[in-house]
């Protein structure tokens, strides 16, 4: 058990950065995801941690060890890689007993705790097996297993699940949930899927091109992301993005309309509004030309344009709703669930 | 009518096979059945009469002590240059898969022998080692060796075995390396978090992985130890001194062209032709199966 501390942590491949001063502080015992676009440097990160990837500057800390220049082996760590990465040759006995050889320990203990880890994974069938006789979700498991029975400080994660097919993942993705719990280890998970990320992690550290965009529990990232980019990441439908020109305390929408909300704020902001906080309104301040529905039975999707112009609007409105593509209806949008950005920097701006 | 359309057609690939098959039967086939029908014969030094005498030529060479000598140190040479050559390759080729600068200049040296003629490459080695001119003996006179090949046979094997081990070190060395970069780098660093170390890694993962590349080459190189030899041997010691170099192949060139004794010879290649082709099937029978881990 251990918290980790990352200070202002670069990493670069020759002239190139691919991670610009990355801080945060993981507790004792919380699971954090890594999350991000794909070469937004989560793998790059998460090596860094392992030992696998050299510091190029900045401080990775263990516990209370500073651990840049330890060897992965020393750093008491269990990592699952996206590939599995089990050793063909050996057995799912020995592959998982492989690291506690390696360490010394007595036979009679490896047996134990193998046997231990088998039982929780569900996996005591197939321990004499090479892993080519596994499926994916079996090999998942025995990958899993290995980390496990060495009984580290610290879970590593990258994409575990990436190779399983859709409901299997939804699957395993509760069991590690389940088992990092039940072991209260200290995690680290990296996926580029936000589903996956929302659901598992205690907290969220949004990658985005080597900069941390923001580190927060889901809750806090889907209330108040700190950037547009995170609002444009987190929930699926993706938030709705609209150019507005704030004054005296309303937005002036592209059509011309005017909404309540920019507080104090002057000049050009972005307003961003979920799809889901769009509520029909009669009286509504946003109005969307009716383009096609989506039917997903316990919502509908309606997708639009904000009257006048040419800006894409999603709605998600509850139950089963239509009307002729080329119509408008009215939405508003409650104070509170309504955001601003800095069009310039990206930011959130408080009102 | 569909057949008619199609005829033309089927004529090709006989002419495109066909200089493939004359090449065969012309420069093997046919010469290697004359070998057989040699050694069925006996034919007096000057080539004035010959006698069909079945398999007396084998059956002489199964009495023979020289032979059966020859046969013996064949494969003590095979051994030691399999061992030898394998062995360093999997060395170098185990630096190399670790190296990071410099990988490409590092490798193309290390391929570089395998261009070099055998005869140069026995020339090269004769040169290293004659003992009165060379450095190596220079060199071994200073730790109290004193070495001649010409006068002691030991010498003169160990020298042959360098030769070839040498020469084929950069072809072992290219199938170890290219082995070695298949395997997975998650591989060996999820044994790296197990705690291995590079020797324990090597030991562990990489040599039990790359094991059918290993039999792979102990086929090849056997093959290349027993017949590929010839014209390094014949550039350091011509099989001597006192025979003590004189490997199979060697002994079939000594004694057909040297010793005019044609049936023995042929005879000779003849066992030596069963030899490369049990060896040619032991390795397709199990190359192919993959060696089972
Ligand atoms: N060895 C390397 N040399 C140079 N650049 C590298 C190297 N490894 C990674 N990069 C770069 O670093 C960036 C981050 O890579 P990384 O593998 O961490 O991405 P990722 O976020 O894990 O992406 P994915 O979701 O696709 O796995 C990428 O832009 C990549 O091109
Ligand atoms: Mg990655």
């Amino acid at each position: 058990m251990a918290s980790i501390t990352l200070k202002d942590l670069v990493k670069a491949y020759g002239q190139i950065e691919v991670l610009h001063h990355v801080d945060g502080h993981i507790h004792d015992g919380e699971f954090v995801v890594i999350v991000g676009p794909s070469g937004c440097g989560k793998s790059t990160l998460l090596r860094m941690v392992a030992g696998l990837e050299t510091v190029t500057a900045g401080e990775i800390s263990i516990g209370d060890r500073m651990v840049n220049t330890l060897e992965p082996a020393d750093r008491d760590i269990a990592m699952v890689f996206q590939n599995y990465a089990l050793y063909p040759h050996m057995s799912v006995r020995q592959n998982m007993a492989y690291g506690l050889k390696i360490r010394k320990i007595a036979k009679a203990e490896i047996a134990r705790r193998v046997e231990e880890a088998a039982d929780i994974l569900e996996i005591r069938p197939y321990l004499d097996r090479k892993p080519r006789q596994l499926s994916g979700g079996q090999r998942q498991r025995v990958a899993m297993g290995r980390a496990i029975v060495r009984d580290p400080q610290v879970f590593l994660f990258d994409e575990p699940l990436s190779n399983l097919d859709a409901k299997l993942r939804v699957q395993m993705r509760l069991e590690i949930r389940k088992l990092q719990q039940r072991l209260g280890v200290t995690a680290i998970y990296v996926t580029h899927d936000q589903v996956e990320a929302m659901t598992l992690g205690d907290r969220l550290m949004v990658l985005n091109g080597g900069f941390v965009e923001q580190f927060g529990t889901p809750i806090e990232l889907y209330d108040k992301p700190a950037t547009l980019f995170v609002a444009g990441f987190i929930g699926s439908p993706a938030m709705n993005f609209l150019a507005t020109e704030a004054a005296d305390g309303s937005l002036v929408l592209g059509n011309g309309a005017r909404m309540a909300g920019g507080g104090s704020t002057e000049g050009r902001v972005t307003l961003g509004v979920r799809p889901e906080h769009l509520v029909a309104d009669e009286a509504g301040d946003i109005r969307i030309t009716v383009g096609l529905f989506e039917h997903l039975g316990a919502n509908t999707l309606l997708h639009g344009t904000l009257e006048g112009t040419t800006s894409e609007l999603i709605a998600s409105l509850p139950g089963h709703v239509s009307a002729a593509p080329g119509s408008v209806m009215a939405f508003s949008v409650s104070a509170g669930l309504a955001h601003l950005f800095d069009p310039e920097t990206g930011t959130r701006i408080e009102t | 009518m569909l057949k008619r359309v199609h005829f033309p057609a089927s004529v090709l690939p006989y002419l495109l096979v066909a200089p493939q098959i004359l090449v065969t039967l012309v420069f093997f086939i046919w010469p290697a059945s004359q070998a057989v029908y040699q050694s069925f014969l006996i034919e007096d030094a000057f080539g004035l009469s010959t006698e069909f005498v079945w398999l007396e030529n084998f059956t002489l060479l199964m009495d023979d002590a020289i032979y059966l000598a020859s046969f013996g140190r064949t494969i003590l040479f095979s051994v030691a240059v399999a061992f030898l050559s394998m062995s360093m390759a999997l060395i170098l080729a185990g630096f190399a898969d670790r190296v990071v600068r410099g990988a490409t200049a590092y490798r193309t040296m290390l391929i570089w022998p395998y261009a070099v003629a055998p005869v140069l490459a026995g020339a090269l080695w004769v040169f290293m080692f004659n003992p009165t001119l060379g450095i190596f003996p220079f060199l071994l006179e200073m730790v109290g060796v004193d070495w001649n090949h010409y006068l002691n046979g030991n010498q003169a094997m160990a020298l042959v075995i360098f030769a070839a081990a040498w020469k084929q070190i950069a072809y072992n060395f290219l199938f170890y390396l290219a082995a070695m970069q298949s395997i997975p780098r998650s591989l060996i660093e999820a044994a790296a978090i197990d705690g291995a170390g590079p020797v324990r890694r090597f030991r562990d993962l990489i040599f039990p992985l790359i094991s059918p590349t290993t039999f792979f080459l102990l086929v090849i190189n056997a093959v290349y130890a027993f017949f590929d030899t010839f014209g390094i041997i014949h550039a350091i010691t011509q099989g001597g001194p006192a025979n003590a170099t004189t490997i199979l192949v060697y002994k079939v060139f000594n004694d057909g062209f040297v010793g005019l004794d044609l049936g023995g010879s042929a005879a000779q290649s003849v066992i030596l032709m069963f030899l490369v082709i049990s060896m040619t099937v032991v390795q397709f029978r199990y190359v192919e199966r993959k060696v089972e881990y």
